[in-house]
């Protein structure tokens, strides 16, 4: 038996960085450093625990859609342990948003093979939390989702979602989608062996011909939604700030009570 | 006047608030029909009426609870059939950002998630969402297909407006896939007894600087007198000293109160994803260089072990 894990990932700006929106109201990507979304570790972490704890035979292929740098993104996950990457590019894509995402990583996808995938449960920069469902939908397999435990055996995921009103134990067949939240556990850090290693993982370019997209299909052109106007939020008028010399808690309630929260 | 599909989120028929904001955001676009699934539907329907709601569809099944997500997808989907609305609008929780994606691209329309306002537009309805932690501002639009829109909770004041909640079943198939990922087992969360986290007016938080698991009782003490939520910031929560369901930030909830208190909480970009639309902010911190302070309306710079208790006691004290 082999199990194929397709673990897709995103490369985001910073978000310590000062980012902000280009001329025609995308992510400008230049002003700021980019960086492997940090929820995207964990689905790479439980990729490398499923391989693991498997009898079987395990690929782990790391996937993301975008610009020259994401390649920074792929090797990270490269080098934490991953087998294999590709990296979708194609300048048409820019400005894609999550629908024409989804059809991108889901045409990706179908063309690596799968019989898991893999994704964090939202990227930290759009952070919509949607993709994962998404792809299930369009690849027509089960969606396991927002899984801070995730474990596959004999052919069958079985995760926790734990949700506001309750914690459910979920169970599908593969192939199937799973999303995992930060409390899945700790990503871990590529070992300087793993940095030297990811060097000689292959990572296969494709782009939207490779996947038989036409450049009207993604992109700002292909969007389903259209963002009309974006503005910086004003700065906050400076706020009064006491140091506690006794009375810190009573000037405090003294606040609360002029905005009549008491 | 267009319909407006709202997707009632409800526990054995008891409405959760986000719903009664929704209905009201909907009738600034057009004439809202709710649509409640699942165990109690029916009994969602006085509460509906009462808030705008012209119509409320129901269908209850086993499936709702015994399967993720698909069957409710599969239901709003014949909603839409039945109804053609102008838009459909569900409540921003996560498995409502989930239900909203499936059912947009099986209509062939554009998502926005987490708007925290909406009005109508020439184009149709015009969202506001918050970005980048918060620092920006965006008005965006489903600009292909029916717009599917998932709200923000405490994004709108809940009104009522008496409208007519006339009771109609739906007719529901569902699709092959609906029964892909089994439920296997449900554990309720416990109650607390206090407001739901993202719902909640007031917002009382424990970070780095609250110390233990122990010490968050004084945090909880706050909260009980201001009848508010509490939050924590991820260092607590990674450290075991509070539940992750109670985490406010990027990987957490993101919550939006009329007040927000942040004790012992530096103010690290990820918290501040996560809260910094609250209305009034204001923390308490031993630290004068916090970043946290950046934000505030009033900051106490101060032992929280000192100064929390003082402020729960002079709260109890002028509430008498």
């Amino acid at each position: 038996m082999s199990l194929r894990i397709v673990v897709t990932v995103k490369y985001v700006p910073d978000a310590t960085g000062d980012r902000h929106f280009a001329d025609d109201l995308t992510v400008d990507r230049d002003d700021v450093d980019g960086l492997l979304s940090e929820l995207d570790e964990y689905a790479v972490e439980q990729a490398l625990q499923i391989s693991e704890n498997s009898d079987d035979d395990v690929e782990i292929t790391v996937l993301t859609v975008g610009p020259e740098d994401a390649k920074d993104a792929l090797r990270k996950a490269l080098s934490m342990g991953a087998d294999k990457a590709i990296h979708v590019e194609d300048d048409d894509i820019h400005g894609t948003d999550a629908i024409g995402t989804s059809l991108v990583l889901a045409k990706a996808i179908e063309k690596a093979g799968y019989d898991l995938v893999i994704s964090g449960m939202a990227s930290t920069d759009g952070t919509m939390g949607v993709v994962p469902a998404l792809l299930a939908e369009r690849l027509g397999v089960p969606q396991v989702t927002l899984l801070s435990e995730v474990s596959v055996e004999d052919g069958t995921v079985k995760g926790r979602r734990d949700g506001d009103a309750a914690s459910e134990s979920l169970e599908a067949s593969l192939p199937a989608v799973v999303s995992v939240t930060d409390q899945s556990g700790e990503a871990r850090y590529p070992s300087f062996k793993g940095i030297m290693a990811a060097k000689k993982k292959p990572v296969e370019s494709w782009d939207l011909s490779d996947l038989d997209l036409e450049a009207e299909e993604v992109g700002l052109e292909g969007a389903y939604t259209t963002v009309d106007g974006a503005a910086e939020r004003p700065a906050r008028t400076a706020g009064t700030i006491v140091k506690d010399e006794g009375e810190g808690g009573k000037q405090l309630a003294e606040f609360l009570a002029g905005q009549k929260f008491i | 006047m267009a319909e407006v599909l709202v997707y009632v989120d409800h526990v054995d028929g008891a409405v959760r608030k986000p719903t009664l904001e929704l209905l009201t955001l909907a009738r600034r676009i057009g004439e809202p029909v709710a649509v409640a699934l699942g165990n109690g539907a029916g009994d969602t329907a006085a509460v509906l009426a009462e808030h705008g709601a012209v119509k409320v569809l129901t269908h209850e099944a086993a499936e709702y609870a015994d399967y993720l997500v698909v069957p409710k997808v599969d239901a709003l989907q014949a909603a839409h059939e039945a109804v053609s609305p102008a838009a459909v609008l569900v409540p921003s929780s996560a498995e409502g950002k989930e239900i909203a994606a499936r059912l947009a691209l099986r209509l062939g329309s554009g998502i926005i998630t987490d708007a925290v306002d909406l009005e109508a537009g020439d184009e149709g309805p015009v969202a506001t969402q918050s970005v980048f932690a918060a620092s920006f501002t965006t008005k965006s639009r489903v600009s292909k297909g029916t717009p599917v829109i998932t709200v923000k909770p405490n994004s709108a004041a809940v009104e009522a407006a008496p409208a007519a909640g006339a009771v109609e079943a739906l007719s529901v198939s569902f699709s092959a896939q609906a029964t892909g990922t089994k439920v296997t087992g449900r554990t309720p969360r416990e109650s607390t007894g206090r407001p739901e986290l993202t719902e909640a007016a007031i917002v009382v938080s424990g970070g780095r600087g609250v110390n233990g698991a122990e010490n968050f009782a004084i945090i909880e003490a706050l909260a009980d007198s201001l009848g508010a939520a509490v939050g924590a910031s991820r260092a607590a929560v990674d450290a075991g000293w509070y539940p992750h369901t109670n985490q406010v930030g990027q990987t957490g909830k993101s919550v939006s109160p009329q007040l927000y208190i942040a004790n012992g909480i530096s103010g690290a970009i990820q918290h501040r994803a996560g809260m910094q639309t609250s209305k009034t902010i204001v923390a308490v911190n031993k630290d004068a260089e916090a970043p946290i302070f950046d934000l505030v309306d009033y900051g106490v710079v101060g032992d929280l072990f000192d100064v929390v208790p003082a402020l729960t006691e002079e709260i109890k004290t002028r509430k008498g």
